[in-house]
């Protein structure tokens, strides 16, 4: 053993595990314990675990939340419909952070670190607030319809807000940069002999495209479309602000179960359900970039 | 007709002149080198000929065709990379079979010419080792091999042995000779370091603040050397600067701080009193104890480095000039560090130069 003793690797390892099980793994159980509980009317709105009963002890558990989001289907849709936007919205982050990614690796020198600034220069403002900024601009007297109403491209205001397209919008507005900033972290340690290695040895642009960059980029895409994917699947400021009476997305469920039904043990069983359902592709995408490293 | 045609290449970048007006033939089947030092242009007008830079002016014709305007992956023509290049989520073979999939074999024939590469440069039984997993030695060979599989009409090496240590490379440079011979693909070099250039090519162009000022085989750039560039460039040398005189029998050089004027080679048709410099290569010099007949030039040995094969004899003159003698074997053992000495050479060893 060099350097560091027995005590200095356990506090090496033991520093972040004790932070991880403290203020992750401990709330997650509160959360799991909430769902087996029933909704009751008090402080705290749901019925404790360990019921005291002639003098012993009695586990008070049910699985009546899990059974009522399995059989009513508006949890179901409300799941899809995420699961649905946010995917949608992880292409589209990357159709358009790729090249934008591309373009930031090639510049040079201040060009390059201008156009990083610009990426991350919206977390300057709340993003709540430029979430409430797109009302502003998609409402029917907004400032896009304004404009295109000025040009005599439409007549009548278009319905671009509260919608599934302002939704959308919404997503890959607030994602986009966590797609780019990996992208672009994988694009610039691309060597560019490469590249040019392909081109030489007779591919076209597309091809060397598909056959070297896109394959040595894995990394940077597994890791933007994960950055984006888990946080749309539970977002729910965008739905709530800029989404229509039709968006159903688990995040404004979850959301409502809480605070409008004060149902937290039904509420707790979405958030469990969707912890679950967010370690799949978890889990996919860290034994893919494992296999990457040992290659 | 030459297989590379190069007329009158220039490139610029911004304010820098990186190649200046270059032409340049090489034949078909030569192992031609390009010399120079860092940033003299070689290395631009590789990437021009591979199709990676566009000349601002000139044109390239390779096998009579003008691929000026052509781009690099429609150009017949492959490069070896100094950094190899090779792609790190490819193994051995399927580096190699990249040029040909963008051909479209068929993929027994693609499996049959990855095949026959990798016997070339000895790596059969590597096919599925991943890059990283190979040393520098291998790499360089799986980089050749991939460069070589679709059989261009022209090989562009650049620098091919730089990353390589130096007994590696001197068995790599013998192989690479070998294998140039047996593919009969035209080989073009480009390295910064002349021992690499003089000991594989057959025909050498030396580059210098993006030209080039001479063209030879190795021997004639050695020997006869165009420029005091040149002779500095390329191997170790002795420069008298001076001025032409004439002498008992045709001309000799007036040098600064020397007794008697230096002889220079028979047959040597200068004006009288124009400047020259005169190179004398290390090899050339004789050392003596005893001053010998003739031209002799006083000095003591100021130091001497052991190379091996012989020694390379450090001499300052009365006036302070240094002076270079490579003497073979163990000649120099007989010369202590202080010993006054007399160097002298054949005149007809020596060039004049007035570049």
């Amino acid at each position: 053993m060099t350097g560091m003793g027995w005590t200095g690797r356990l506090l090496l390892i033991g520093v972040p595990f004790l932070w991880l099980a403290l203020f992750f793994l401990l709330p997650l159980l509160i959360v799991v314990k909430i769902s087996l509980a029933q909704s009751t009317i008090g402080i705290p709105p749901y019925t404790p675990l360990l019921v005291d009963h002639d003098g012993g002890r009695e586990l008070h558990a049910t699985l009546a939340n899990f059974a009522l989001i399995t059989n009513d289907d508006l949890y179901l849709r409300a799941y899809l419909g995420s699961l649905g936007n946010a995917a949608m919205a992880t292409a589209l982050c990357l159709l358009i952070g790729y090249p934008v990614a591309y373009a930031i690796a090639r510049s040079q020198g201040v060009r390059r670190h201008l156009l990083l600034f610009l990426v991350m220069l919206p977390f300057w403002t709340s993003f709540l607030i430029r979430v409430y900024a797109w009302i502003a601009i998609l409402e029917p007297n907004g400032l896009l319809n304004q404009c295109l109403i000025a040009l005599g491209l439409t007549a009548a205001p278009l319905p671009l807000l509260n919608n599934e397209f302002s939704v959308e919008l919404g997503l890959v507005y607030s994602y986009l940069p966590f797609m780019i900033l990996p992208l672009y972290g994988s694009l610039s340690v691309l060597d560019p002999s490469l590249i040019e290695a392909a081109a030489d040895l007779g591919a076209r642009p597309l091809q060397g495209f598909l056959g070297v960059t896109l394959p040595l980029t894995l990394p940077g895409i597994a890791a933007g479309s994960l950055l984006v994917l888990i946080p749309a699947l539970g977002e729910f400021v965008i739905p709530d602000l800029l989404g229509g009476p039709d968006t159903l997305m688990i995040g404004k469920v979850l959301w409502d179960e809480f605070f409008n039904n004060r149902d937290w043990p039904v509420a707790a069983a979405v958030a469990v359900v969707l912890v679950a359902a967010l370690a799949v592709p978890l889990l996919a995408a860290q034994r893919f970039l494992e296999r990457g490293h040992a290659a | 007709m030459a297989l590379l045609e190069i007329d009158g290449a220039s490139k610029r970048f911004g304010a820098t002149t990186a190649v200046d007006d270059v032409s340049l033939n090489v034949e078909r089947g030569a192992f031609y080198a390009l010399l120079g030092p860092s940033g003299c242009g070689k290395t631009t007008l590789l990437r021009m000929i591979a199709g990676f830079e566009t000349p601002d002016s000139g044109r390239i014709f390779i096998d009579g065709i003008d691929v000026t305007g052509l781009p690099a992956y429609a150009r017949p023509v492959n490069m070896m990379f100094q950094s190899y290049a090779l792609f790190p989520h490819m193994d051995v073979a399927g580096n190699i079979a990249f040029g040909l999939r963008q051909e479209r074999l068929d993929r027994r024939r693609i499996a049959a010419r990855v095949d026959e590469m990798l016997a070339l440069v000895q790596m059969s039984g590597y096919a599925r080792r991943r890059p990283h997993e190979l040393s520098g030695g291998q790499r360089q060979r799986v980089a050749l091999a991939r460069a070589l599989a679709k059989m261009p009409k022209l090989l562009l090496l650049d620098a091919p042995l730089a990353a390589l240590d130096r007994k590696l490379r001197a068995e790599t440079r013998l192989e690479l000779t070998g294998i140039q011979e047996r593919v009969g693909i035209t080989f073009l070099v480009v390295t910064h370091d002349q021992e690499e250039a003089l000991s594989v090519a057959s025909c050498v162009a030396v580059m210098d603040r993006g030209r080039v000022v001479q063209t030879g085989a190795p021997a004639e750039i050695y020997e006869r050397p165009a420029s005091r560039l040149v002779a500095d460039f390329v191997g170790e040398v002795n420069l008298f600067e001076g001025e032409l005189t004439a002498g008992f029998n045709g001309l000799a050089l007036v040098v600064a701080g020397f007794r008697e004027p230096v002889p220079l080679p028979c047959g040597t048709r200068l004006p009288e009193g124009a400047a020259a410099a005169l190179a004398v290569r290390p090899e050339k010099v004789v050392l003596s104890h005893a001053p010998p007949a003739g031209f002799a030039i006083a000095a003591t040995v100021s130091s001497i480095g052991y190379l091996g094969g012989g020694s390379i004899v450090h001499l300052a003159t009365e006036q302070g000039m240094a002076l270079k003698a490579y003497l073979p074997g163990a000649a120099a053992s007989s010369f202590g560090r202080g010993a006054p000495v007399w160097a002298t050479w054949p005149p007809d060893e020596a060039v004049v130069l007035t570049q």
